[in-house]
């Protein structure tokens, strides 16, 4: 038990704050103020212990570069349904855990202005970030799902007892959308589950799984064979299930393995017999994860949860919405639905793409129309996770291209990207929302003006978040939709020139949005008296991110130099195997007219 | 055989076989005479008779616990008691424990609410042990006249448990609703039963399996001959159905439910709602593989039935031979699709998840517009044994073809059960206490609890999401593995069940979370004083309640209980 094992290190970054919630359930009764700097410690406690994957050499750190899983580990959690412990952190999830962690202590920074059962506030808060880091960390199956429902009550409670005048409408509006999403997610866990089977994996992808650890020196074969003489329950399993020297006692071993379900996924036919419409068992596991992915982006159509919970929830819980729960949704995409079911996703590339851009200008319409402060800033998010979802989708290793990944890659990685700088730029316009809120207590856009007058270094910060929401180059959104608008091109001219062409909407809804706030000679609306100029505590909040918006903008290898490995390594993979597929097809399929060349030459 | 032979071999399977396996429910009886008798004695109206039950049912749960400890039920085989009345295997073990675990807590309550007060407590108690006595019974019927028996034994205390709290309108009315109610159901059972024995020349369940067998029904549709033998078999196996779905108040046979727990206190709610309708759901479960499915070797049992057929059958002597004849031929075709039983299990299975379906999801939707707790409960009850039942109709479609998935879906049905009874009585103990404590039951005097009882309100909160089925709370692991045998059994049939019951847990979360958000969102009411609970109650409270989240967070115990209670039970 020291801090140099993962299990202990990240088990006790994602159990901190539960067990300090439960703490802060039987402590006695202290001031509010007290169960607040309580929270902020823990919150600043978990901040730096993901900080510590910073340092290089540490028995538990990060190793730039290295595109495989790092820190796993593996534990029998409930053997009798075969559900495992299973975390590690790659370049897809690391920078995201950082994320949570980062806005964590500033949402909890922004909290001081809560005032109502402030110790109820403060353990919800915390068993949601426990929610919210075991869903980035967690390589088993149903170790995700239970993290991604864990959130779910907090949240629940905190948009409904917190919250604005329709709370408790926003608040069920949403637990029941997540709610219809994991049922989904659930039944495609349970297809891939029963049609999974391990013993059909080689020493090699056992390996990648993470089942087997390779020793210095040792090839995989080698490892494996150690692994099965081992004690360990699951290799028990496997040698049963191997059934010996009898073929017909041989049997399927399922798996919650995530990585292991990805192996299976692009290296064997498990998920590809057909179940139900004449679509295989993966294009319905991947339509059904799809789903309940795009609730939590969201995606048009399936949006509607979010500018209500946004617009009730306080400041800080819609901060970390924004920042945080939406990016669990990108997550999901890019860690389960496409290297699990790669056929699927490959089929259904032009579909994902063009939600993604629906989603970008409906998005961006519905924020051209609000007159409410926080509601544009909500749809503004719809717009911008489309972005998302899009470079996500770009599937451009095509037969057309040469199988050539680079220009997925850069799809992938911005829209990687995008979610970190979307993370936070998003909390930083919910913040400054919420700062002039906090004052006014109103948010009509019509009824704001001459800010800049009245309160000059909020303003300056508000003007700077916005811009870096814009998408301004030299600030955080910038990279992220260059990125994913030029990756498009490759794949469709058409997309590539609307989702460009967004970019004016978004600086239109924007610019306006500055102007109607910010500009202008005189406040128009009711508590002009409140317009006091920023506190320490907020120009606390609001530095870092404006900060951090501009250090991502100027100089985005600090972001990209961590996830670009495993980004790059998972489409190389899957542009592999779309390259294997097509060979296949090819191979199967009668040669036929319309095959052009080939059948010319065959014919005299 | 002659008659001194039947007499030796009837006493030595009675004295030998049948009564040590027994002991839980001799314990029962023993008990119920001994308070009922004490009362007659000088000074025996001073023994608490809450004592007395409680020693009784300590006694009773300590005979029904395996004596070298859980693992021992891995070679527990198959033993049929009193000539094949009763038939005890780990299923049987498992439910006992299970029904004496929670009579056991359920005293405790009673005692704790003051339902049972000095005066009424000699009655209350001897019918609680009754009414656990005829579901003792019912858990471990292999007959039809046995199960008859266990389902009245187990009613009728309940009509008068219902009416326990006397001068109450609503109270006795409920009692009456569910007596005639019951009375019906039972008279149509009855009627069933009569017809399949009569059909099948036998009322043992094993012995009429293979009566099935050899009426070979697949043969006998295909060549269009014996539609009227079909026809009565279906006629009477449906009115069986009724009885059983009256015991799990399954659509459309639901009617009572919410008319009695609202009648009803709120603890008998609890004894509904857990035990009773555990007992209902074994006893489908011992109809549908009693009836479904033949076991691939049946000559362990045929000692002790051969008495059972010359006492209480109607035709004996070709019993045997149809047995051995069948016995070669039902090991090699079993589980292929000609097998003379698969008739019989898709009747069942078919019915059983229509009904199923019909249960769940016309529950949650029932639910939705009630006001008073205890109602919105009755319909959960409702729902939730409508997810139950499609774990055996998922069981009973499996057992076709592989009997260790078959296994796996009724140890879900087991660990459904288990976690169930934490979730329903801490949900009604906590109902049975704020009513001692305000005097209400409706949802919207819980208003603001949460600033009076911050504990119970919690807890409450985490029953009310475990019950929608949310990790990581207990509830989600037996609604997962539910989910995971409709999988497994596959076929449209069984992928429509699945959908349904995914699509329940979403329509579920709107009722139950309702009550959560009066509880602690809405402000509390000006007129409602605020409600305080002892320390006993809360402690109470806290007993019950923690499993579902320490179940939640680590099930890997249970699961194994449940997973070893069905590890050989085919």
């Amino acid at each position: 038990m020291n801090l140099s094992e993962p299990v202990v290190y990240l088990s006790l970054l994602v159990f901190l704050p539960a067990v300090a919630a439960l703490v802060l359930a039987l402590l006695p009764r202290l001031t509010d103020d007290a169960f607040k700097f309580i929270s902020l410690a823990v919150t600043i406690v978990v901040f730096i212990l993901s900080l510590g994957f910073f340092r290089e050499g540490a028995g538990v750190d990060f190793e730039v570069g290295v595109a495989e899983m790092q820190n796993m580990f593996n534990t029998d959690w409930i053997p009798t349904f075969g559900i495992q412990y299973f975390m590690a952190l790659d370049g897809i999830s690391f920078p995201l855990v950082v994320l949570t962690t980062f806005l964590s202590v500033l949402a909890m920074g922004a909290s001081w202005p809560i005032k109502k059962h402030v110790r109820g506030y403060c353990i919800l808060f915390l068993l949601l970030e426990t929610g919210m880091l075991g869903v980035f960390m967690s390589l088993d199956f149903f170790l995700f799902y239970v993290f991604w429902e864990v959130m779910l009550l907090p949240m629940y409670f905190l948009i409904g007892v917190w919250g604005g005048p329709r709370r408790e409408y926003a608040a069920i509006k949403f637990f029941l959308y997540t709610l219809v999403g994991s049922v989904l997610m659930l039944i495609a866990i349970l297809m891939l589950y029963f049609n999974s089977d391990l013993t059909r994996l080689d020493a090699q992808q056992l390996v990648d799984a993470g089942i087997v650890h390779v020793t210095e020196g040792a090839s995989p074969e080698e490892a494996r064979n150690v692994w099965l003489e081992g004690d360990s329950l699951l290799a028990e399993r496997y040698q049963e299930a191997l059934g010996g020297d009898d073929p017909s006692q041989r049997r399927p071993l399922h798996t919650f393995n995530i990585l292991a379900l990805q192996q299976m996924g692009q290296h064997t036919d498990l998920f590809d017999a057909e179940v139900l419409g004449g679509r295989s068992i993966q294009w319905w596991a991947f339509v059904l994860l799809f789903i309940g992915f795009a609730i939590k982006v969201p995606s048009v159509p399936l949006h509607t949860w979010l500018p209500d919970a946004h617009v009730e929830a306080p400041t800080p819980i819609s901060m970390i919405l924004a920042g945080v729960l939406l990016k669990m949704g990108g997550y999901g995409i890019i860690r389960i639905c496409y290297p699990i079911c790669p056929q699927a996703g490959y089929e259904l590339a032009y579909v994902v793409c063009t939600i993604g851009v629906v989603s970008m200008v409906y998005g961006a319409f519905a924020a051209l129309a609000q007159t409410d402060f926080k509601r544009m800033v909500a749809y503004s998010s719809v717009s911008h996770m489309g972005y998302v979802v899009l470079g996500l989708g770009v599937w451009s290793a095509m037969a057309d291209t040469g199988y050539n990944a680079e220009y997925w890659k850069m799809g992938v990685n911005g829209a990687m990207y995008q979610m970190i700088g979307h993370g936070i730029s998003s909390a930083g316009m919910f913040f400054m929302v919420g700062v002039v809120y906090d004052r006014v207590h109103h948010r009509n856009l019509n009824e704001f003006g001459g800010l800049f007058a009245k309160m000059p270094l909020y303003s300056a910060l508000a003007v700077g978040l916005f811009f870096a929401g814009l998408g301004l180059p030299g600030l955080c959104g910038f990279i992220g939709e260059v990125f994913v608008v030029l990756s498009v091109w490759k794949y469709s001219y058409l997309l590539a020139i609307i989702s460009a062409s967004v970019v004016v909407l978004t600086a239109g809804y924007i610019l306006w949005a500055i102007q109607r706030v910010y500009l202008g000679a005189e406040y128009k609306g009711p508590h002009e008296e409140a317009l006091v100029p920023i506190t320490w505590r907020e120009l606390a909040i609001a530095t870092p991110l404006m900060f951090l918006a501009i250090v991502f903008g100027v100089y985005p290898n600090c972001v990209l130099q961590y996830m670009q490995p495993s980004v790059d390594r998972q489409v190389d993979h899957l542009a592999a195997w779309t390259q294997r597929y097509d060979e296949r097809e090819t191979a199967t399929k009668p040669l036929s007219e319309e095959d052009g060349q080939v059948a010319a030459v065959k014919r005299p | 055989m002659n008659l001194t032979s039947l007499i030796d071999s009837l006493l030595s399977d009675t004295l030998q076989t049948s009564l040590p396996l027994f002991g839980t429910e001799l314990a029962l009886c023993g008990t119920i005479v001994f308070m009922l008798l004490v009362r007659v004695l000088k000074g025996g109206q001073h023994v608490p008779p809450f004592l007395l039950a409680m020693t009784g049912a300590i006694i009773a749960l300590w005979l029904a616990l395996p004596r070298e400890g859980i693992e021992a039920w891995a070679d527990l085989g198959r033993q049929e008691l009193f000539t094949g009345m009763l038939v005890h295997d780990t299923l049987t073990a498992y439910l006992r424990v299970f029904l004496l675990s929670f009579v056991v807590l359920f005293l405790v309550l009673a005692q704790l609410t003051g339902l049972a007060d000095r005066d009424d407590g000699q009655d209350f108690f001897t019918l609680v042990l009754g009414a656990t006595l005829g579901m003792c019974v019912m858990v471990s019927a292999n007959h039809l006249l046995t199960i008859f028996l266990g389902v009245e034994m187990a009613s009728v205390p309940s009509y008068v448990l219902v009416g326990i709290v006397k001068g109450r309108r609503r109270s006795s009315e409920a009692a009456l609703k569910y007596a005639i109610y019951g009375a019906g159901a039972a008279g149509v059972m009855l009627y069933g039963i009569s017809l399949l024995a009569g059909v099948l020349g036998s009322a043992h369940l094993p012995t009429m399996a293979h009566e099935l067998a050899a009426l070979d029904i697949p043969g006998q549709l295909a060549a269009g001959e014996g539609g009227s033998t079909v026809m009565v078999l279906a006629l009477g196996g449906l009115m069986m159905g009724v009885g059983l779905a009256f015991k799990l108040s399954a659509v459309p046979f639901h009617f009572w439910c919410p008319d009695v727990f609202e009648g009803a206190p709120a603890e008998i709610g609890a004894f509904l709602s857990v035990a009773s309708k555990a007992a209902a759901l074994a006893l489908l479960i011992r109809v549908g593989f009693g009836l479904g499915y033949l076991p691939e070797d049946p000559a362990p049992s045929l000692a002790a039935t051969q008495p059972a057929a010359a006492i209480s059958m109607v035709s004996t002597s070709q019993i045997p031979t149809s047995q051995v004849a069948y016995q070669s031929e039902t090991a090699s075709i079993d589980g292929s699709a000609d097998d003379p039983l698969s008739p019989v299990r898709n009747f069942f299975v078919i019915l059983v998840a229509i009904v199923a379906i019909v249960s769940c999801t016309f529950g949650n939707l029932a639910a939705y517009g009630q006001t008073n707790i205890k109602r919105m409960l009755a319909y959960s009850t409702i729902a939730h044994a409508g997810f139950m039942m499609m774990a055996v109709a998922a069981a009973v479609a499996l057992i076709g073809r592989d009997v260790g998935h078959a296994e796996t879906a009724l140890s879900a049905l087991l660990l459904y059960l288990s976690i169930y009874l934490f979730m329903n009585l801490g949900a009604f103990a906590i109902i049975a206490f704020l009513r001692n404590a305000m005097h209400s039951e409706d949802i919207k005097d819980y208003a603001g609890l949460i600033r009076s009882c911050p504990m119970t309100a919690v807890m409450m909160t985490m029953i009310l999401v475990s019950l929608i089925g949310l990790p990581p709370l207990a509830g989600f692991w037996p609604k997962l593995r539910v989910l995971q045998s409709l999988y497994e059994a596959g076929g449209p049939l069984m992928i429509t069940v699945l959908v349904a019951a995914g699509m329940n847990t979403a329509i579920s979360l709107v009722y139950y979370l309702r009550v959560v958000k009066v509880m602690c969102i809405d402000p509390p009411s000006d007129t409602q004083e605020p409600p305080t609970l002892g320390f006993f109650s809360t402690a109470y409270i806290l007993v019950v309640a923690l499993p579902v989240l320490l179940f939640g967070i680590m099930p890997e115990k249970v699961a194994e209980w449940a997973d070893l209670a069905t590890k050989n039970l085919f």
